[in-house]
């Protein structure tokens, strides 16, 4: 998962940021995370936010399964309830049953503890479609960009501050732009997270156009040896024509000014949202075509089950996850963990 | 909004129309789409239970099997259940009792709680009730600034809070500036939180006890998917909240959270957010939304809003006129003023029944807000005498109406044209064209022969 990140830090420091050690590791390993700010391991509290979302599905799961000895149709009735309140959708929930039915069928499955795995398998297959294939054209030399967008709300600029971290701790230096000119004190917002993390923010006053804070900043950044610019643009309603315009426009802009940029175009989707993500993935795809990822706020309730959805129809992999407000929860995401997360029996503190 | 979810029930009555009498048996099939239509239109699974068995007892009883056309009884039964779950008439604000009112605004990070509070206040003032906007949010980044920038451009005052303040006390010593400012509404804009996060939900509590607000308004976002029932069921268990805002309503969203929350809280949906600008707050009106939700269109709020846009003088001075002297380009760029003043054309369309289906449609060209602009810009670039009388609009002139507006001689050439059409039609009315007018006389009734000897 995420070889560019991985591939940009190999080549210059020895990886003190924590979550990239984290994804391949077990949780005995948790322990030797480094990251300084740390409170509890690092691993221990992913599995802790995660594991409302695997309460939530695998605790409901477990009920169903027990004392049921045979597969039949209320059972498969009462498991598609259960998976689309997780927000898998009632056409994804079809799939995965109509896929389940067919190997009863052939009666390869007959006990309902193996309906789970194979459930289990089949949710991890989607994730995985979306992995391969995801190649990422990493510039040969100058700044990796990086533009980030999304609806209102769904957590951008906190993102960006996340992200900004991430990179900064990996020694790399950042350039932060703030392209939402719209949102009143979304500037600020920005530059407040630049101060807090110490990276540059290049910036105009409200109401500029995006495209050319961008030109500017991108002007600005090319002889100044940055390694990764993230480019904050403002929400904006998948629905609105002349606002995906926009975007259309500030990604060729970008492109002039620095041929092959963005190099990763990441849509950031909030894990509340129901199957109107889908419609974002979608849209957002048409207009720039989305090369990523990120999934916010899963730290609540919600059971993100929406990932699974798209990672089915659009084959986008997702990059990384966030977990709650501080800087340093933003992690990878790893969809074999994710889905272990999901199922798994009660992984609690291992 | 929605439209997803009307397209499915509008399949499923197509299905039902097919049959000239409803058996239980497709009454089962389209009860079966109904509840997978609201399932993928993100209503909680539990609500639709209830939705779908609420109405499955009303629809295959004797009502329906009787009844002459099955299909329309069906419909009539899913609206008036979802109407009676969205709640009956559209409530306001109750702005009674101690003065000043406070009313306080809560939900989850990004949902549109400061927005939502800027066009409260916008919304407010124009009733001519004197706001006063209080930023408590301390944690988010430059959330007190984006107010304060709000607050500025609607001129109405906000409270000077800084990010190292107690948002208690924020609002306490914020009550008391707004009595001393003579502002009779205190809007608090709390900082957005989890629900789960039971220290801030504590912060919440606190700040209700101190400042006793009249209303607390749940702002949710209509692209939530399931959990917006736990959401919304735990805050309002542990602030009784009043009145619930749905924001972000003007994107695709099919809105299945609406019916969740309020059958979940029990609390009525006061305003939706239908937009990005300071003036898209509207009521909610539950029996539109229901038809709506039904492909039924929004046809009470265009028609309001046309009124309200329309100036009804202005339309009566148009109409004498007209009948005058004739309709000259004048005329015609004011009824294109008047249509912009409606809305977005994207904002008109999904009101208008029937339309949201096309709308789905992907290669139908989307209409372009600046094809308008343009045709403003040419007609401005014409003289007085231009516009009164286009036949003198030869070929020079086209080519400098073209230059003055910045468009191509065709542009010019399209605008007159659809000028002299739209003139053709209104001498077709015999000059009775004004506005209102259009429909024409209403024809006599042949009565079929043979039946009155």
């Amino acid at each position: 998962m995420l070889n560019w990140f991985k591939k940009k830090l190999s080549g210059e420091t020895p990886a003190p940021a924590a979550s990239t050690a984290v994804a391949p590791e077990t949780a005995s390993a948790a322990a030797s995370t480094p990251a300084p700010p740390e409170k509890g391991s690092l691993f221990q509290r992913l599995r802790e936010r995660l594991g409302k979302t695997r309460d939530a599905l695998v605790s409901r799961v477990d009920t169903l399964f027990l004392g049921r000895k045979v597969i039949d149709d209320e059972l498969l009735d009462e498991l598609e309830e259960i998976l689309i309140t997780a927000d898998l959708g009632a056409a994804t929930v079809l799939d995965l049953l109509t896929k389940t039915r067919e190997q009863i069928k052939r009666d390869q499955l007959r006990d309902p503890q193996a309906l789970k795995a194979v459930l289990k398998q089949l949710i991890q297959g989607y994730l995985a479609q979306a992995e391969q294939g995801a190649t990422l054209a990493m510039p040969e030399s100058g700044p990796f960009v990086i533009m980030v967008l999304g609806v209102n709300g769904v957590g951008k600029t906190t993102t960006i501050g996340k992200l900004a971290y991430k990179f900064k701790q990996a020694g790399q230096r950042v350039l932060l732009v703030a392209a939402d000119t719209f949102r009143a004190a979304a500037i600020e917002q920005l530059q407040v997270w630049g101060e807090r993390i110490g990276v540059e923010v290049v910036a105009q006053q409200q109401g500029a156009d995006p495209s050319s804070v961008i030109y500017d900043a991108l002007d600005y950044a090319r002889p100044r040896q940055f390694d990764v610019i993230i480019i904050d643009t403002a929400g904006r309603l998948h629905t609105k024509v002349n606002l995906m315009e926009e975007l259309k426009k500030i990604k060729r802009v970008m492109a002039k000014q620095l041929p092959g940029a963005p190099h990763e175009t990441m849509l950031v989707l909030d894990a509340t949202t129901g199957q109107n993500g889908i419609s974002q993935a979608r849209q957002f795809n048409e207009a720039v075509e989305i090369t990523g990822l990120t999934l916010t706020k899963l730290d609540g309730t919600a059971k993100g089950g929406i990932v699974v959805n798209i990672c089915r129809e659009f084959k986008i992999p997702i990059r990384f996850i966030g977990i709650g407000e501080q800087m340093e929860d933003l992690r990878d995401f790893d969809p074999a963990q994710f889905v272990e997360a999901l199922f798994g029996n009660n992984g609690g503190a291992a | 909004m929605f439209d997803t979810l009307s397209d499915r029930l509008q399949d499923v009555f197509k299905k039902l129309r097919g049959h000239g009498t409803l058996s239980e048996e497709n009454i089962q099939a389209a009860l079966r789409e109904v509840r997978l239509a609201l399932l993928e239109a993100d209503v909680n699974f539990k609500v639709v239970k209830e939705f779908v068995a609420a109405v499955a007892e009303k629809a295959v009883g004797q009502e329906v099997l009787k009844s002459l056309a099955p299909g329309q009884q069906v419909i009539k039964v899913v609206h008036e259940q979802l109407v009676a779950l969205l709640g009956g008439e559209s409530v306001g604000l109750t702005l009674t009792g101690r003065q000043p009112v406070v009313v306080m605004m809560v939900g989850l990070q990004g949902s549109g709680k400061t927005t939502s509070a800027g066009k409260l206040a916008h919304m407010l003032k124009g009733k001519g009730r004197k706001p006063y906007l209080v930023p408590a949010d301390v944690y988010r980044p430059a959330a007190i600034e984006q107010l304060r920038v709000l607050g500025e451009k609607l001129a109405v005052p906000v409270h000077p809070s800084r990010a190292d303040q107690d948002p208690v006390a924020i609002c306490q010593q914020a009550f008391h500036a707004a009595q001393q400012n003579g502002c009779d509404t205190v809007l608090i804009d709390t900082a957005g939180r989890l629900h789960v996060d039971e220290p801030l939900m504590e912060e919440l509590r606190r700040i209700k006890e101190a400042v006793q607000p009249a209303e607390i308004l749940f702002v949710a976002d209509a692209m939530t998917g399931q959990d917006a029932v736990t959401v919304a069921d735990k805050f309002n268990q542990d602030l009784a909240v009043s009145g619930v805002i749905l924001t972000k309503l003007d994107g695709d969203a099919r809105g299945g959270a609406a019916l969740s929350i309020k059958k979940v809280t029990g609390r009525p949906i006061k305003f939706v957010g239908m937009g990005e600008g300071l003036e898209a707050l509207e009521p909610f009106y539950p029996d539109r939304m229901a038809s709506r939700i039904l492909g039924m269109g929004d046809v009470l709020t265009l028609i309001e809003k046309a009124q309200a846009a329309v100036d009804q003088d202005k339309a009566e001075q148009l109409a004498k006129k007209i009948k005058k002297q004739g309709f000259d380009l004048e005329d015609f760029r004011d009824q294109l003023q008047q249509i912009r003043k409606l809305g977005s054309l994207e904002q008109i369309m999904g009101m208008i029944p029937g339309m949201n289906r096309l709308k789905q449609m992907q290669n139908i060209p989307k209409p372009d807000e600046r094809e308008l602009v343009k045709v403003e810009a040419i007609i401005n670039s014409m003289t007085a005498k231009e516009r009164r009388n286009h036949e003198i609009i030869n070929a020079s002139r086209r080519q400098r109406i073209a230059k003055g507006s910045g468009t191509d001689v065709q542009d010019v050439n399209k605008v007159i044209k659809s000028y002299t059409e739209m003139l053709k039609m209104m001498k077709k009315f015999g000059g009775k064209a004004g506005l209102g007018n259009m429909a024409g006389p209403k024809k006599k009734v042949k009565r079929p022969k043979g039946l009155f000897r």
